[in-house]
C-alpha cells in the first residue's frame, strides 16, 4: 500500500526537462488567473461598471434626449465614459502584483515579460469589453438611442478601439507600478497617447450610432484604429521587458 | 570540457543614482555547493540575490547561471527564487496558485504536481481554501513549495528561515536537505549564522556592497559565529 506521501514523492519526482510552454499557453494562464482573481473579487468590474452607469445616467440629466445636438457628440460621451471607466481597471491590472511581490514571482519564471503583458491585457480587453457591454444599452435607454442599427460594424469599432486602450493602459499600468502617485500617473500618461485612437472610435462611434452606415471617407478613421493597434501592441511587446527589469 | 559553474558573477556593479549598492563582485560557485550570503543590513545581499535572480539587471557585469545568462530562459528554467515576499495571490485558492506556476514553468500535469507538493507541506486538507485565508506559517509553506515545484538545479533565497513557524521551517530544512544531497546548488542570505552555518558549504562575506570573504565554511565558523563579523567587518 503506498501512503500518501509516497504518492506526493512519486508524482513530484518526474524529470522537469519538459519542452516549454508555449507563449500562447502563457498568455492564457496569465489571463486565466487575472480573471479568475477579478471575478472573485470583483473589485475593478463593479467599481467601473458603477462608474460607467452613474457618468451616463447624471450626464443624461445635463441634456435633453430629444436634440440633434445629443447625436453629434453621443460618440465622444460613450468613449469617455469608456476610457475614464477603464481606468479603473487597468490602474489594477499591474498593481495586484505588488501584493505578495507576486510580480517577482512572475518574472522569475521562464515566462517572457511579453507573455505577461499579452495574458493582462487579454483579461483587461474582456473586463473593458464587459463594462462596454452593460453601459451600451444604460446609454440608449437614458439617452433615446438606438444604438444597434449598425450593430456589426459598432461592435468592430468597439474592439478596435477597445483594444487600443486595453494595450495603452496595460503598458502603462507597469510602467507606473511602483510609483505611489500610479492612479493618478496612469490617465496623464494614458489619455494624450490615445488621442488618436479615441479621434477615430469616437467619430466612427457617432456615425454609427446615428444609424447610418461606414461609407468610404470614414474608411480613414478604421484604418487609423487598425495602425494604432498594430503599432502600439508591437511597441509594448517590445519594450515591455525594459519597463519591468529596467 | 569542463562543466560550467553553478553560478558565475563578473564585475558586478550596482548603482542607484550615485550610490553603488554593489561594487565589483566576483563570485564563482560549484555546482551542489550550498552558500550562505551573510552581511550586514544594507550590505548588498538582496541587491546581489535580486541580480543573480534576474530581477533585477546589473549596473555593469554579468551573471551567469549554469552556463546561461540569467535572463535566458534556459537559465530561469533551472532556478528557484524566495524572496521577502511569498509571491502568492491571497484571493485563489493554494492549488490555484501552485497550478498557475507549475504551468509557466511548463510541467507536465500541473494540476496533479500542484496536488502532490501541497500534500508534501501539509496542506493537503485545504487545497481549496484561499490563501488569504491561511495563517501565516501555512502561506509561508506554500510559498516554499512554490520555490521547489519545477525541482530547480539553483535554489535562490532570501532570508529563508525569518519569520518562519516551527513547522514551516521543518518543512524548508527538509527539503533544503533533499536539495542538496540531490546535489542541487543552493545560496542563501541570512542573518541567522546558527542555521545557515551547519547548512553551508561555503560562505560569503558582503560589506559596504563589496566581498569582503568568500571560502569554504570552516568549523570555526559554525563554532564561533561571531568569527566571520569580528575578523571581517572593520565596525
Amino acid at each position: 500500500m503506498k501512503t500518501t506521501e509516497a504518492v506526493a514523492e512519486l508524482e513530484i519526482s518526474r524529470p522537469v526537462s519538459a519542452p516549454a510552454p508555449s507563449l500562447i499557453a502563457q498568455v492564457w494562464t496569465i489571463a486565466g488567473k487575472d480573471l479568475r482573481s477579478e471575478f472573485r473579487t470583483k473589485e475593478a468590474l463593479n467599481a467601473s461598471i458603477a462608474f460607467s452607469v452613474v457618468i451616463l445616467v447624471l450626464f443624461s440629466f445635463a441634456f435633453d434626449p430629444t436634440s440633434d445636438q445629443l447625436q453629434e457628440f453621443s460618440g465622444g460621451l460613450l468613449w469617455l465614459v469608456f476610457s475614464f471607466a477603464g481606468t479603473l481597471v487597468l490602474n489594477r491590472s499591474f498593481s495586484r502584483e505588488t501584493q505578495n511581490d507576486c510580480l517577482d514571482g512572475l518574472l522569475a519564471s521562464p515566462m517572457p515579460a511579453s507573455a505577461l503583458f499579452l495574458g493582462k491585457s487579454l483579461a483587461n480587453y474582456v473586463l473593458l469589453m464587459m463594462i462596454e457591454i452593460v453601459s451600451l444599452p444604460v446609454f440608449g435607454l437614458f439617452y433615446n438611442i438606438r444604438w444597434a442599427r449598425q450593430l456589426p460594424m459598432l461592435a468592430a469599432v468597439l474592439l478596435l478601439g477597445t483594444w487600443a486602450l486595453t494595450v495603452i493602459g496595460t503598458f502603462f499600468s507597469a510602467l507606473t507600478v511602483n510609483l505611489r502617485i500610479r492612479e493618478l500617473m496612469l490617465p496623464m500618461l494614458v489619455y494624450p497617447l490615445m488621442i488618436p485612437a479615441l479621434m477615430a472610435a469616437m467619430t466612427l462611434t457617432t456615425v454609427l450610432l446615428g444609424g447610418v452606415p461606414i461609407t468610404a471617407s470614414d474608411m480613414i478613421w478604421i484604418k487609423m484604429l487598425v495602425a494604432f493597434d498594430v503599432v502600439f501592441t508591437t511597441l509594448s511587446v517590445f519594450l515591455i521587458d525594459t519597463v519591468l527589469l529596467g | 570540457m569542463r562543466a560550467p559553474h553553478a553560478l558565475e558573477i563578473e564585475g558586478v556593479f550596482k548603482y542607484y543614482g550615485d550610490f553603488a549598492a554593489l561594487r565589483n563582485i566576483a563570485l564563482r560557485v560549484d555546482r551542489g555547493s550550498t552558500v550562505a550570503l551573510l552581511g550586514r543590513n544594507g550590505a548588498g545581499k538582496t541587491t546581489l540575490l535580486r541580480i543573480i535572480a534576474g530581477l533585477s539587471k546589473p549596473s555593469e557585469g554579468s551573471v551567469k547561471i549554469l552556463g546561461s545568462n540569467v535572463r535566458d530562459d534556459a537559465a530561469r528554467r533551472r532556478i528557484g527564487v524566495l524572496g521577502h515576499g511569498i509571491s502568492l495571490y491571497e484571493e485563489l485558492s493554494a492549488h490555484e496558485n501552485l497550478t498557475i506556476f507549475a504551468r509557466l514553468y511548463g510541467l507536465d500535469q500541473p494540476g496533479e504536481t500542484a496536488s502532490a507538493w501541497l500534500e508534501r507541506i501539509g496542506l493537503g486538507r485545504v487545497r481549496d481554501g484561499l490563501v488569504r485565508e491561511f495563517s501565516r506559517g501555512m502561506r509561508q509553506r506554500l510559498a516554499v513549495a512554490r520555490a521547489f515545484i519545477h525541482e530547480p538545479e539553483v535554489l535562490l533565497f532570501d532570508e529563508p528561515f525569518t519569520a518562519l513557524d516551527d513547522r514551516a521551517i521543518a518543512v524548508l530544512q527538509g527539503l533544503l536537505a533533499d536539495a542538496h544531497a540531490k546535489g542541487r546548488t543552493i545560496v542563501m542570505s541570512t542573518h541567522q549564522l546558527k542555521e545557515a552555518l551547519v547548512l553551508a558549504t561555503d560562505v560569503a562575506l558582503i560589506r559596504r556592497g563589496e566581498i569582503a570573504y568568500a571560502g569554504t565554511r570552516t568549523q570555526q565558523m559554525v563554532d564561533d559565529t561571531g568569527w566571520l563579523y569580528r575578523t571581517y567587518e572593520d565596525d
